[in-house]
């Protein structure tokens, strides 16, 4: 019994801790943003602004829970759940140190895969069931999009699975002790990263959401804390890319001085940070390219990357 | 002027027997009045068969005589409808009017000959009523299509305190609404194809990327273009009718919102065609005042384009850098003028003020800074890998299409023409300038880009020869239609004084007559067609904007390419919808 106690007080802490994170997320993305681009960024609330997120929460609690007249309702009010539940999910499996994770999956790779490529479910039902023509758009650039990147992200990972021989992620981050795979992997990094930042939609992958084009895609219809969720699930999202990242191909938690832990902080945090600056930097490539570049460029270089490591794994015996 | 004597001529000899009638104007430009059954005759002629053809439909309006009193040497009625039309290889334009009596409103439409009539047909329509016969869909353009009576027409009010209370039962408000309903129908679009289902999409007129209140319809086989309708008029705000209203002097300020990135660079074609009507040389100060002023808006004008350009195909960060430089050059333009956005500056005769103390500091701080930041850009938008991707070999156009469909300015520079208003046309003392014309070779959304870049430097050039060569003297013509006219004299004899008086109370009366002028404004050419009839107001002001012609070519080329194609292909057009819709 007080197994099941400690368990569910680990899983609630964990939970809070990530929410609380995917929304210190938003602040830190706006104000590095804002010194980026020459500009302040939000500093009123709290020291640093560093509240901002609060504000917004609480604001975004208290509007109206509105469905269009036109939406298909459940699906409407599903979709947005689906991309919270599948990215905390997934997050689930990944072990923050040694002995942090809430569960150490004998597969915890595969269902990583499996959870991200179910969040795919959110924006394209959204975008479906929202009947708004620009939703919709959103929604098949969305479904095009992760049925292409989805192939090679996993392809992109069974490099690391073959040198490590495990899909348990503490196992993974244990065989990289003498040296983080991101040097025999680093074709395999490159196509996963490409492929993280693919399947959360962030510019310069962000064609589902374009506003410039589609004015925000499958979420046009979104407000309220309905939409706040698309948000926040956005977010989880960069984190567990980025946790997911530190852990096959940057060792993980691991690291010299420091308590396991801060090390892995520290590398996802250096991470996100990369990833919003290419928010910062990167224009967005058009939907036929972006489709060209998964299909002709990327999926070649996970196979080449397979079949090297395979190669190098028979010849030297691993 | 020869080349005037030339082209009429050339009229004359080849419709030999016609009544042709020639007018004087004050600007210079050969105008002919032809008779309404020869009109399509005559443009053929000009267009297809002539040596040194008249390949640009320049403008196209209507003029309501009915209360004209002076209208000496010009045939009888009730409107006039004007083809203006320009020839690259002459350099020379053309004014061709043709008389239309109240009980018989209508003419042959001239879109056979040029499909990029049909906007300027609309609005001649939605204006005044004339009906042009054989347009494949004249209806209104800029009013609302439950609008009531022609604006531009003398009768019609011009303020809504003339008109009965505005009111907006829900009967009203649904016809309202079901107008702006789109029926592909009526445009000859199918619903279905061969094996596909298309899908209308209405993008504007609120939508990020449309620059204002643009709306256009698209035809979509999923995310490709098969077709689409740009719809114009949200933006109208009756700027011309204005000009009816205002005296001379007091329409300035409203000149300034017509391109409101452009700032004071809108009121120097208009101050022009006053002064060309009111016979006002003005001093050389003046002169570069002005330049340095309309180059300094050009630079702002650029700036937001490029920012907004990058932002467009989704790259966010560079806007904010070019704002605060134009935030810089804000400060600059407010130290002179105490306005940032809309100085209204440009008097008749001259400027407001003086240049202030210390002008020159800000400037030289300014054109020595900014180099350095474009050089940065050059790399971040310019260079970039991706954005190339977006814009290279896109929304492409001939040098013969862009003539064809009146496009001016950067946009007919981005296809290789060399032409250039300040090189070809020199006014307000351009001739003096050392500059280069900037040019591009493909006319796609990345050479219209690359051509106003280009540009900002050469207008930093012309910049620094203002700064190093400003003249003395005064910042006012010394000309009794100067307005305000100069003061020093007034206390000193009466009818400097009763001059005075009535410049300032009534406003000037500027003599009886006809200009147009045009200038290299920042998206085109921008020019003002100023009818005085001896009054302290003009009788027609005509605003030839360059971004209406520049939007009625979107569907040309923009058709088989993708949603996010049109994004680039509208943010390369640069336009502000105020500038279309006047």
């Amino acid at each position: 019994m007080a197994d099941v106690f400690r368990v569910l007080a680990q899983i609630g802490t964990t939970i809070t801790v990530l929410l609380v994170l995917a929304a210190l997320l938003i602040w830190a993305e706006r104000r590095l943003l804002g010194l980026w681009q020459d500009r302040l960024g939000p500093n009123r609330v709290g020291p640093f602004g560093i509240l901002q997120s609060v504000a917004d929460m609480i604001k975004i609690f208290f509007k109206e829970d509105w469905v269009p007249p036109f939406a298909e309702k459940p699906v409407f009010i599903f979709a947005p759940c689906v991309v919270v539940i599948t990215m905390l999910m997934a997050l689930a499996v990944v072990p923050f140190t040694p002995t942090l994770a809430i569960v150490d999956l004998n597969v915890g790779l595969l269902f990583f895969l499996a959870m991200s490529a179910l969040a795919a479910y959110s924006t394209i039902l959204a975008g479906w069931s929202s009947n708004n023509k620009y939703s919709l758009l959103g929604g098949m650039r969305s479904a095009a999009q992760m049925i292409s990147y989805d192939v090679f992200m996993g392809l992109s990972l069974m490099g690391v699975v073959m040198l490590a021989g495990s899909f348990n992620l503490r196992e993974i981050v244990l065989a990289q002790q003498g040296l983080w795979y991101i040097v025999p992997q680093f074709l395999g990094f490159l196509v996963f990263l490409v492929a993280g930042l693919a399947e959360s939609h962030r510019l310069p992958f962000d064609l589902p959401e374009a506003e410039h084009e589609i004015i925000a895609g499958f979420h046009t219809e979104y407000s309220g804390m309905k939409f706040g969720l698309f948000f926040v699930g956005e977010y989880l999202g960069v984190l567990l890319i980025a946790a997911i990242t530190v852990i096959l191909f940057l060792g993980g938690w691991q690291g010299p001085w420091l308590p396991p832990f801060v090390w892995f902080v520290l590398k996802t945090a250096l991470l996100v940070a990369f990833i919003i600056l290419l928010r910062a930097a990167l224009p967005r490539p058009r939907f036929d390219q972006l489709m060209s570049i998964g299909w002709k460029l990327m999926l070649p270089l996970a196979l080449l990357n397979l079949m090297i490591t395979g190669a190098v794994a028979l010849a030297g015996g691993l | 002027m020869d080349q005037r004597i030339g082209i009429e001529q050339e009229l004359l000899n080849r419709f030999e027997g016609e009544p042709l009638l020639s007018q004087k104007t004050a600007d210079q430009i050969p105008t002919l009045w032809l008779p309404r059954d020869r009109l399509l005759d005559v443009l053929r002629f000009l267009k297809l068969e002539i040596e040194g053809p008249f390949l640009c439909l320049y403008d196209l309006f209507g003029i309501d005589e009915r209360r004209r009193a002076h209208r000496e040497g010009q045939p009888e009625a009730d409107y006039a409808l004007v083809y203006h039309l320009l020839s690259y290889d002459r350099n020379q334009d053309l004014r061709l009017k043709v008389a239309l009596s109240e009980d018989d409103l209508g003419l042959p439409s001239i879109t056979s000959l040029w499909p990029a009539a049909a906007w300027y047909e609309c609005e001649a329509w939605d204006m005044f009523g004339i009906e042009f016969r054989g347009h494949p869909h004249l209806r209104r353009i800029l009013t609302p299509p439950t609008w009531e009576g022609h604006p531009l027409r003398k009768d019609h009010p011009a303020r809504a305190t003339e008109l009965p209370p505005f009111r907006l039962p829900s009967e009203r408000q649904e016809k309202e609404q079901e107008a702006l309903r789109f029926d592909p129908a009526y445009w000859g679009m199918a619903r279905h194809g061969d094996n596909t289902d298309f899908m209308f999409l209405n993008l504007g007129p609120n939508h990020p990327s449309v620059h204002g209140v643009f709306r256009i319809i698209l035809q979509l086989d999923g995310e490709e273009i098969v077709d689409c309708v740009p719809e114009i008029g949200f933006h109208h705000r009756a700027a011309e009718k204005m000009g009816e209203r205002q005296s001379w002097h007091s329409f300035i300020p409203y000149t300034d919102r017509i391109d409101y990135l452009g700032g004071v660079m809108n009121n120097l074609p208009y101050v022009l065609a006053v002064e060309k009507l009111a016979g006002i040389q003005v001093p050389e100060r003046v002169k570069c005042i002005r330049v340095m002023l309309s180059e300094l808006f050009r630079i702002a004008s650029h700036l937001v384009f490029y920012g907004t350009f990058s932002q467009d195909v989704g790259q966010l960060s560079p806007i904010f850098y070019m704002f605060i430089d134009r935030e810089k050059l804000f400060g600059i333009i407010e130290a002179i003028t105490g306005a940032r956005m809309h100085p209204g500056w440009f008097r008749i005769g001259g400027v407001a003020q003086d240049l202030p103390r210390g002008w020159e500091r800000m400037v030289r701080e300014f054109i020595d800074y900014l180099p350095a930041r474009l050089d940065q850009y050059e790399k971040m938008v310019m260079d970039n890998g991706l954005l190339k991707q977006r814009t290279v070999g896109i929304g492409t156009y001939s040098t013969a299409e862009a003539i064809e469909w009146g496009v001016t300015g950067p946009g007919l520079r981005a296809t290789g023409l060399d032409w250039d208003w300040r090189k070809h046309r020199p006014y307000s003392g351009y001739e003096n300038y050392d500059f280069e014309v900037c040019t591009a070779a493909n006319g796609d959304c990345y050479d219209r880009c690359r051509v106003r870049v280009d540009e900002i430097r050469q207008s930093l050039r012309i910049i620094r020869q203002c700064l190093e060569h400003m003249p003395e003297g005064p910042y006012k013509a010394d000309h009794p239609l100067t307005t305000p006219p100069p003061k020093e004299r007034t206390m000193e004899d009466i009818e400097t004084l009763i001059d005075h008086f009535l410049g300032v109370s009534w406003g000037p009366v500027i003599p009886p007559g006809e200009a147009s002028v045009g200038v290299e404004a920042t998206k085109g050419n921008n020019s003002y067609h100023l009818i005085s009839d001896g009054d302290t107001v003009s009788y027609r002001t005509r605003i030839r904007t360059p971004s209406f012609a520049h939007l009625q070519m979107i569907p040309l080329i923009s058709r088989g390419l993708m949603v996010s194609d049109l994004i680039a292909i509208i943010a390369s057009i640069d336009f502000v919808m105020a500038d279309v819709d006047r």
